[in-house]
């Protein structure tokens, strides 16, 4: 019951002929963090309007605990919602936005004081019931939505990208707070992102979607080191992609012709065939190690030249180009290290399973 | 970032202004004149027109008549703009630019026209003339300024708040009525108000399909040609406009209540 | 079966929409375009006496061109005038806001707000006090000769000035001077400014700035206010019947008469129809020659 608390089945929503989500079908947990990651147009807004019953599905079908709630009008569904504008209703104060769902709750004047103050609490803006919208900052108002939301005590929380209009620190400081009220109230939260950090850190699991289409379903640490195709692994943080070609495997692992550098034998964790030209390494510039002089660390270690550098505070990327290399390698490094400077030589280690072997679109 | 002063401009628009008003405040200056000549000089300070409106039953006939037509062709029309509105705001359909026009259409073309279109086919059916093809004619009329208004106003109308009250329970009806009718309310009164004064003030479709009942432009067109009337309808006129002055203040007020300043205007676009 | 639902979809936006606009159309249709048929058909019909013989014909239609005839005559003269009155108007009415719409949209910066609803707040006052007051100004006794006789200017009053085609056209600017001037400030206070000075820093002049940027993008404000001025003028009563004398007359002052004293429904059919049609032609030929005009500029 629980593995399959939201169950969407083969799933379609067409807007003539764009295929805005087309025949996806996955599951959710009760009680889950699940993120919907993806590029603007991939159709992850669509599938939320989906399970919130602002659009109807021109094929398949969406079960809630259990229930078929397919063709089920928004109001008499189990779930709620954050909108991306927040949509607070400017025409009545805080307090009577955060009631407007309970009327036909019928509450006593004092059992729905008491939510509201429940609710507020857990936003963390008591005190705040007669103002109205244009007097309160993004932030509140993005709390006051979730307030609204949650009195309701839905079976799921859905959040179309709530985040999105709040400054940097403050989309940091609330991304914590979410995960956090996430875990106090236990509701199943569904988030809509396209900011692949923020649904990483947040997130149980992530549907990375585009065209329409699931490409991967995972917890966000094997979306990040198993990706399991060219898409998820571009789309997520940065990476570098080099042309390769399969030989001979043994079951588990396979050898690998990467152009320009060489031939190695790894893991084959997507069971790409054998003898296939049509294939692609990935590996993430923070599993490149570099040294100015050669070390013994590392499966794979090469001579480079640094082009260019790039720092970012926290991290520096590097520009390395391999003898015989059509781009540049991306290596990145916690250390800004004086000597590796533009123009100076230096050496790259690189260890087996930090190399994904993936297959050409 | 706007240009500096330019005094030549700026004379000739108060010039224009003076053109457009002062022949307007002709009708109250006169209407305080004593004796009936409408010349200058004035003749001296005198309320006796007023007392002479004030005791014209038949004028008050035709005033009861015009609130009437006034206030049920204008909230026929509001109510069949809103609706228009609604989905010219919210929907992007097939033939929309032309479902626009044909609204458009009977404040565009003259309304002669109009008015003797529906004279021809009331007649031909054998009704008769009346308040009532007078109240048809005013809101085929009045329909399209009111949608104007309220399209003006309804473009800003955020959808997620609909949706935001279906999602928290409400349905299509009470969805309505708690969020978007007071949300749209100031902007359903300044175009009912300005609906009601088109009809309050529209002269020829009622002198077409006019029956026994007069509206009051009717009245006061026929009394334009007794001299001796003449001056108690310069003080109605006085009042009316002092009226629909107030009344058109009150709209504009309520066109952009609510509206954030960047939002606010006045202007139409057709 | 998926297409037989992707239609049912992309037709549900289409369905909801005509629901809501179904009372609208519905009042168009009944209200004006089935009325509107019936006059075209009633233009077909002779009248006799005091019934109206169903037989087709297109005598009204001939006796309206007949220039020959008295009745020809006179119809196609108003019908003329009755243009060439309304192109007066929308052109007087053009020259004369376009200064203040543009004083408004480039120099006003404080209390816009009250600038538009001074612009537009006669529009509202009652259209026949707004005539009757410039009878009361233009009058053989008004305000513009007794003032002008008083100070010795004049010996007797002016007579142009009253029941003239010129006390129509000045009425009439100044009955319809919202219309152009809500459109002229629309389209220019959406000029950005910064191409008026992309233009001065080019080395135009103010006058070459306006002619070569400011009218151009003004155009579709100046023809949607020539329009909607000419449009309605085209059938004026009020004005022609109140200022206008015999002078002034214009055609719907005729088709008047023909609904109510001289009760000839056919022939006052024809010639409204005959004034819709030109309406039509004429808005179709300024479309088409501002088309042209903005294609070479």
């Amino acid at each position: 019951m629980s593995e399959n608390f939201i169950d969407i089945r083969n799933i379609s929503r067409h807007f003539g002929t764009v295929k805005a989500v087309d025949d996806v079908s996955f599951s959710i947990k009760q009680g889950e963090f699940f993120s919907l990651l993806g590029p603007s147009g991939c159709g992850k807004t669509t599938l939320l309007r989906l399970l919130a019953g602002f659009e109807s599905a021109n094929q398949g079908e969406i079960f809630i605990d259990g229930v078929d709630v397919t063709t089920m009008p928004p109001n008499l569904r189990p779930t709620n919602m954050v909108f991306q504008n927040y949509a607070i209703f400017p025409h009545i104060n805080v307090k009577k936005n955060i009631e407007f769902g309970m009327r036909k709750e019928k509450l006593s004047k004092q059992e729905l004081e008491n939510r509201v103050q429940e609710v507020l609490s857990l936003v963390k803006l008591e005190g705040y019931e007669e103002r109205f919208s244009n007097q309160l900052s993004g932030g509140q108002r993005q709390r006051i939505a979730l307030a609204r939301a949650l009195i309701k005590r839905p079976k799921v929380l859905l959040l179309d990208e709530p985040l999105g209009a709040l400054d940097k620190k403050l989309r940091d400081e609330m991304q914590i707070e979410l995960r956090n009220l996430q875990k106090a109230v236990g509701i199943t939260f569904v988030f809509v992102t396209h900011d692949q950090s923020e649904s990483i850190s947040m997130s149980d699991r992530v549907a990375v979607m585009n065209e329409g289409q699931i490409q991967q379903i995972s917890d966000p640490h094997d979306l990040y080191y198993n990706p399991q195709n060219i898409f998820v692994s571009d789309f997520i943080g940065t990476t570098n992609f080099l042309s390769s070609s399969t030989g001979s495997s043994n079951g588990e692992n396979i050898m690998v012709k990467i152009d320009q550098i060489g031939e190695f034998s790894i893991k084959n964790k997507l069971n790409i065939p054998e003898n296939d030209n049509e294939t692609v390494v990935s590996i993430r510039p923070e599993a490149i190690v570099l040294s100015p002089s050669p070390i013994d660390k590392g499966d794979i270690v090469m001579e480079g030249t640094i082009e260019n550098s790039s720092y970012y505070g926290e991290l520096t990327s590097f520009y390395v180009r391999v003898q015989g290399a059509e781009n540049p390698l991306i290596a990145s490094s916690q250390r800004f290290d004086n000597n590796s400077f533009e123009g100076n030589k230096c050496y790259l280690s690189i260890n087996f399973e930090d190399i994904n072997l993936l297959k050409k679109e | 970032m706007k240009l500096n002063e330019n005094r030549t401009l700026y004379i000739y628009v108060l010039i224009y202004f003076g053109f457009l008003y002062i022949p307007v405040m002709f009708l109250p200056i006169f209407s305080f004149n004593q004796g009936i000549h409408m010349a200058f000089p004035l003749q001296g300070f005198s309320t006796e027109h007023y007392e002479d409106m004030w005791n014209s039953p038949k004028l008050f006939d035709a005033l009861w008549n015009s609130i009437y037509v006034g206030v049920v062709s204008s909230l026929m029309a509001t109510m069949l703009a809103f609706f228009a509105a609604k989905a010219f705001t919210k929907y992007k359909f097939r033939g929309q630019a032309l479902s626009y026009g044909a609204i458009l259409t009977p404040f565009l073309i003259p309304e002669i026209i109009l008015a003797i279109a529906l004279l021809v086919i009331w007649v031909s059916v054998g009704l008769p003339l009346g308040l009532t093809p007078i109240i048809i004619g005013h809101v085929l009329f009045c329909t399209p300024f009111c949608m104007i208004i309220l399209i003006a106003r309804m473009e800003g109308f955020d959808n997620n708040l609909e949706e935001a009250s279906r999602d928290l329970g409400e349905g299509v009806f009470m969805t309505f009525w708690r969020v978007s009718f007071p949300i749209l309310l100031p902007g359903l009164i300044a175009a009912f108000l300005l609906g009601f004064i088109i009809s309050f003030d529209e002269f020829l479709l009622a002198m077409f399909l006019q029956g026994s009942d007069q509206t009051l432009p009717i009245y006061m067109w026929g009394q334009l040609r007794f001299a001796r009337r003449l001056p108690h309808v310069l003080a109605l006129g006085a009042v009316i406009i002092v009226a629909t002055s107030l009344v058109v203040m009150l709209a504009y007020w309520l066109r952009n209540v609510g509206q954030p300043q960047e939002k606010q205007d006045l202007t139409f676009k057709i | 079966m998926i297409n037989w639902w992707n239609s049912l979809y992309s037709r549900s936006d289409n369905a909801k929409a005509y629901v809501l606009l179904s009372p609208a159309l519905i009042l168009v249709i009944l209200g004006m375009a089935v009325p509107l048929l019936a006059v075209f058909s009633v233009s077909f019909t002779t009248q006799a006496s005091f019934e109206i013989d169903y037989t087709p014909t297109f005598d009204r239609y001939i006796e309206f061109m007949d220039t020959s005839s008295r009745t020809g005559n006179v119809l196609t003269t108003l019908l003329g005038r009755s243009i060439s009155i309304s192109f007066l108007v929308a052109f007087f009415t053009l020259i004369t806001t376009y200064p203040v719409a543009y004083y408004v949209a480039f120099y006003v910066k404080k209390n816009k707000m009250l600038w538009l609803v001074l612009m537009t707040l006669p529009f509202w006052t009652s259209y026949l006090l707004r005539v009757f007051a410039w009878k009361l100004i233009l009058g053989h006794k008004g305000v513009i000769n007794a003032s002008l006789m008083t100070v010795g200017f004049i010996d007797e009053p002016l007579g142009f000035l009253m029941y003239s085609q010129t006390a129509v056209v000045i009425t009439l600017a100044h009955a319809w001077a919202a219309f152009a001037l809500l459109p002229l400030y629309v389209s220019l206070e959406k000029i950005d400014y910064s191409l008026i000075e992309a233009s001065h820093d080019l080395g135009c002049t103010k006058f070459e700035t306006f002619w070569r940027v400011v009218w151009p993008l003004s155009l579709p404000g100046v023809i949607g206010a020539v329009l909607i001025i000419f449009i309605p003028t085209v059938g004026d009563y009020v004005t022609p019947a109140l200022v206008g004398g015999t002078e002034g007359r214009m055609l719907s002052n005729m088709i008047q008469t023909y609904f109510g004293r001289a009760n000839n429904f056919p022939l006052g059919a024809a010639s409204a129809v005959i004034m819709l049609i030109s309406v039509a032609l004429v808005t179709i030929a300024v479309n088409v020659v501002t088309k042209r005009l903005t294609q070479r500029l």
